[in-house]
């Protein structure tokens, strides 16, 4: 890519404190170590793991949602790791986000156009009502949605509609990046499609930047020119999607790939169980060493960095193919 | 494998749940067989009747008001409608059990795992406590789980998704039933965890000779799993048949549809294929084909009711005047 990156992350920790009354018997928790990332100018960058990988506290932190413990945040080229929530505010218009569920990320009491228009209170004060509203039209049809709906309440909805206004009440202030925590995975399968569809119609038409947390690998596969793979709150494998779809080099990103569900009965194969069932992480070396089918005695030794090849491992599968 | 004599029957069941104080029909004449040893799924977008056609099959949806108005319901032959309460509280959890979608809320957060799981078999069983206990730990054994004197002792806010749909799966056994409804078992899990709690429902079901029945919006799960499949809009069947019919030959366009939606079948790149419009909700169904109005199929010939029958072969049967067309 020619351009600077809209998004930059170096060397991004976060880890979360044992407090309270259980500081004496609780452990730290480091969720998200050592992630560096940069995104594009219209390029959707994927972050796919499982419950617990760091994915969704990668996604809070760069929207400065979370502090880092370390690292560096920039959005565009401004640090922005260390901002008071004052110098941060007029800033926020430039990276928003889509929740996952339309269901709980609307306020139920506020008029759908005032919910989009929220972010125009914040960062335009001075616009008129009449104004505003006519932005608010004007975005939910970027969205698919008719402006007639304005007046109504988020309950008059249905799930496939009430992204769709949570994906315009982030599009209104015009950012240049959109981080998506899981949009789509609370959906049914056909509304899925037409909001997939609607946010790669929304990315051409406005050169936007897409930070897309999901588990689906489908989904991802449809939407995403690059992913980062993340286990144990650490980037295991980053590349081009096709790359990494078609020849994974990491263990765990060919087992989230062969997770994924089949298409024809046909397909089925004899599932033994447990395959390693709910193992934990390991403490020292390589933190997927105690689910790994390849694991070897060196890999209680690894430092879990992301190599040249883009994947953390010592012993990556599918080399041949890239070599 | 045991001995089980009998299905699970739903035959020609029309429910109604209440709108603003009045009865709106929500299922139409459906009708369904559950046989021991096979797995059924039943197939169908949000609101198209599923989850309510399975929860009357306990009678659970009277407690929120869905009526029955037409038709049985038939377990090894008797009506559940003409159980007394008592009858009705030994069938729930002993003969057919259920397993719902949230392992989350499924289960209380103020017992401890042991006593939900054992105050099921109690109930079911009439243990005592120590017969009861060691049950409980077998069965814990038997979904994969270990440790399982330790998980006893735990509360469900110390469980993984997974960990809890497994004794979810494990309390559903309890009582050693002859038929388990599933309600989206895996819908809230991780895809790894999804794969693992499929060959454990698969193996179960199969080791026990269990007649499943599986509610769910994902083909991809039904692929995995189903012998015979149902699929559900508006309130109706629109297609039934052998999971290898449906897969090889969807007829209906309701289905031909939903399965085109998946990205798992799309080429990347490109727009996904989307059905317009969303399901009608109850008492907005045409007369005629209910899906007619979404479909790029319709015709003026769509107005009039569709028999559930309008085309068949010899694996499965669609409520369509214009499959030929599409074949």
């Amino acid at each position: 890519m020619s351009s600077d990156p809209v998004l930059k992350v170096r060397g991004l920790d976060k880890v979360f404190h044992a407090g309270g009354m259980f500081r004496a018997i609780g452990k730290d928790k480091r969720a998200v170590a050592e992630v560096s990332f940069d995104l594009h100018a219209g390029e959707t960058l994927a972050i796919v793991g499982e419950s617990g990988s760091g994915k969704s506290t990668t996604a809070r932190l760069v929207m400065r949602l979370l502090s880092a413990t370390s690292g560096q945040i920039y959005w565009n080229d401004t640090d922005v790791t260390s901002l008071s929530a004052g110098a941060l505010r007029p800033m926020r218009r430039h990276i928003q986000m889509v929740f996952q569920d339309p269901f709980a990320s609307l306020n139920p009491r506020m008029k759908v156009w005032q919910s989009v228009a929220e972010g125009l209170r914040v960062h335009q004060p001075g616009m008129s009502t009449k104004a505003r509203r006519d932005q608010v039209a004007e975005t939910m049809q970027l969205c698919g949605l008719d402006e007639s709906g304005m007046d109504r309440y988020p309950h008059q909805f249905s799930g496939g509609q009430r992204q769709r206004i949570g994906i315009a009440r982030a599009l209104i202030v015009e950012p240049k990046v959109l981080v998506l925590d899981e949009p789509v995975s609370a959906l049914d399968v056909s509304v899925q499609a037409q909001i997939l569809n609607l946010l790669k119609d929304i990315q051409e038409k406005r050169g936007l930047a897409y930070l897309f947390i999901s588990h689906d690998l489908s989904v991802v596969r449809h939407i995403a020119d690059r992913i980062a793979v993340m286990f144990g709150g650490r980037v295991v494998e980053h590349g081009d999607a096709a790359d990494v779809f078609a020849s994974p080099h990491h263990p765990y990103t060919q087992a989230l790939l062969q997770a994924r569900p089949i298409s024809h009965p046909d397909e089925r194969v004899t599932l033994t169980e447990p395959m390693g069932a709910d193992e934990g992480l390991a403490d020292t070396g390589c933190a997927f060493k105690p689910r790994c089918a390849y694991a070897k005695e060196d890999c209680a030794g690894f430092d879990n960095r992301l190599g040249e090849g883009g994947y953390a491992c010592l012993h990556p599968l599918n080399l041949s193919k890239h070599a | 494998m045991r001995h089980t004599a009998g299905m699970l029957e739903i035959r020609d069941l029309a429910l109604s749940v209440s709108i603003n104080g009045k009865a709106v029909e929500a299922v139409s004449a459906v009708s369904l067989k559950l046989e021991p040893g096979r797995i059924l799924g039943l197939v169908g977008e949000s609101g198209c009747g599923k989850s309510l056609t399975a929860q009357s099959m306990l009678r659970l949806g009277e407690y929120q008001g869905v009526q029955r108005t037409a038709g049985d319901i038939l377990l090894d032959g008797q009506s559940i409608f003409s159980m007394q309460d008592e009858v009705l509280r030994r069938v729930r959890g002993g003969k057919v059990a259920m397993i719902f979608q949230e392992p989350m809320t499924a289960l209380n957060p103020v017992f401890s795992i042991g006593s939900q799981l054992t105050e099921v078999i109690r109930l079911h069983l009439l243990l005592d406590k120590a017969q009861a206990k060691a049950r409980a730990l077998s069965l814990l054994a038997d979904v994969g789980l270990q440790d399982a004197e330790v998980l006893l002792r735990q509360y469900p806010d110390a469980l993984s998704g997974g960990m809890r749909q497994r004794v979810l799966i494990a309390m559903a056994m309890a009582a050693d039933p002859d038929y388990i409804i599933a309600d989206e078992p895996t819908t809230a899990l991780d895809v790894s965890v999804q794969k693992r709690i499929i060959a454990l429902l698969r193996g179960l079901q199969r080791e026990r000779g269990l007649g499943l029945m599986l509610v769910t919006h994902d083909f991809g799960l039904v692929a995995e799993m189903c012998d015979d499949v149902a699929v559900m809009y508006a309130g109706q069947i629109v297609e039934a048949g052998s999971v290898k019919a449906i897969f090889d030959q969807p007829a209906h366009p309701y289905t031909r549809a939903l399965m085109g939606c998946r990205p798992e079948v799309s080429e990347t790149g490109g727009a996904l294929p989307v059905i317009p419009g969303q399901v009608p909700a109850p008492g907005h169904w045409s007369h005629g084909c209910r899906f007619s109005a979404r479909c790029s199929l319709a015709t003026d010939e769509c107005n009039a009711p569709v028999a559930p029958e309008a085309w068949s072969d010899a694996q499965h049967v669609a409520r369509c005047i214009h499959v030929p067309e599409v074949l």
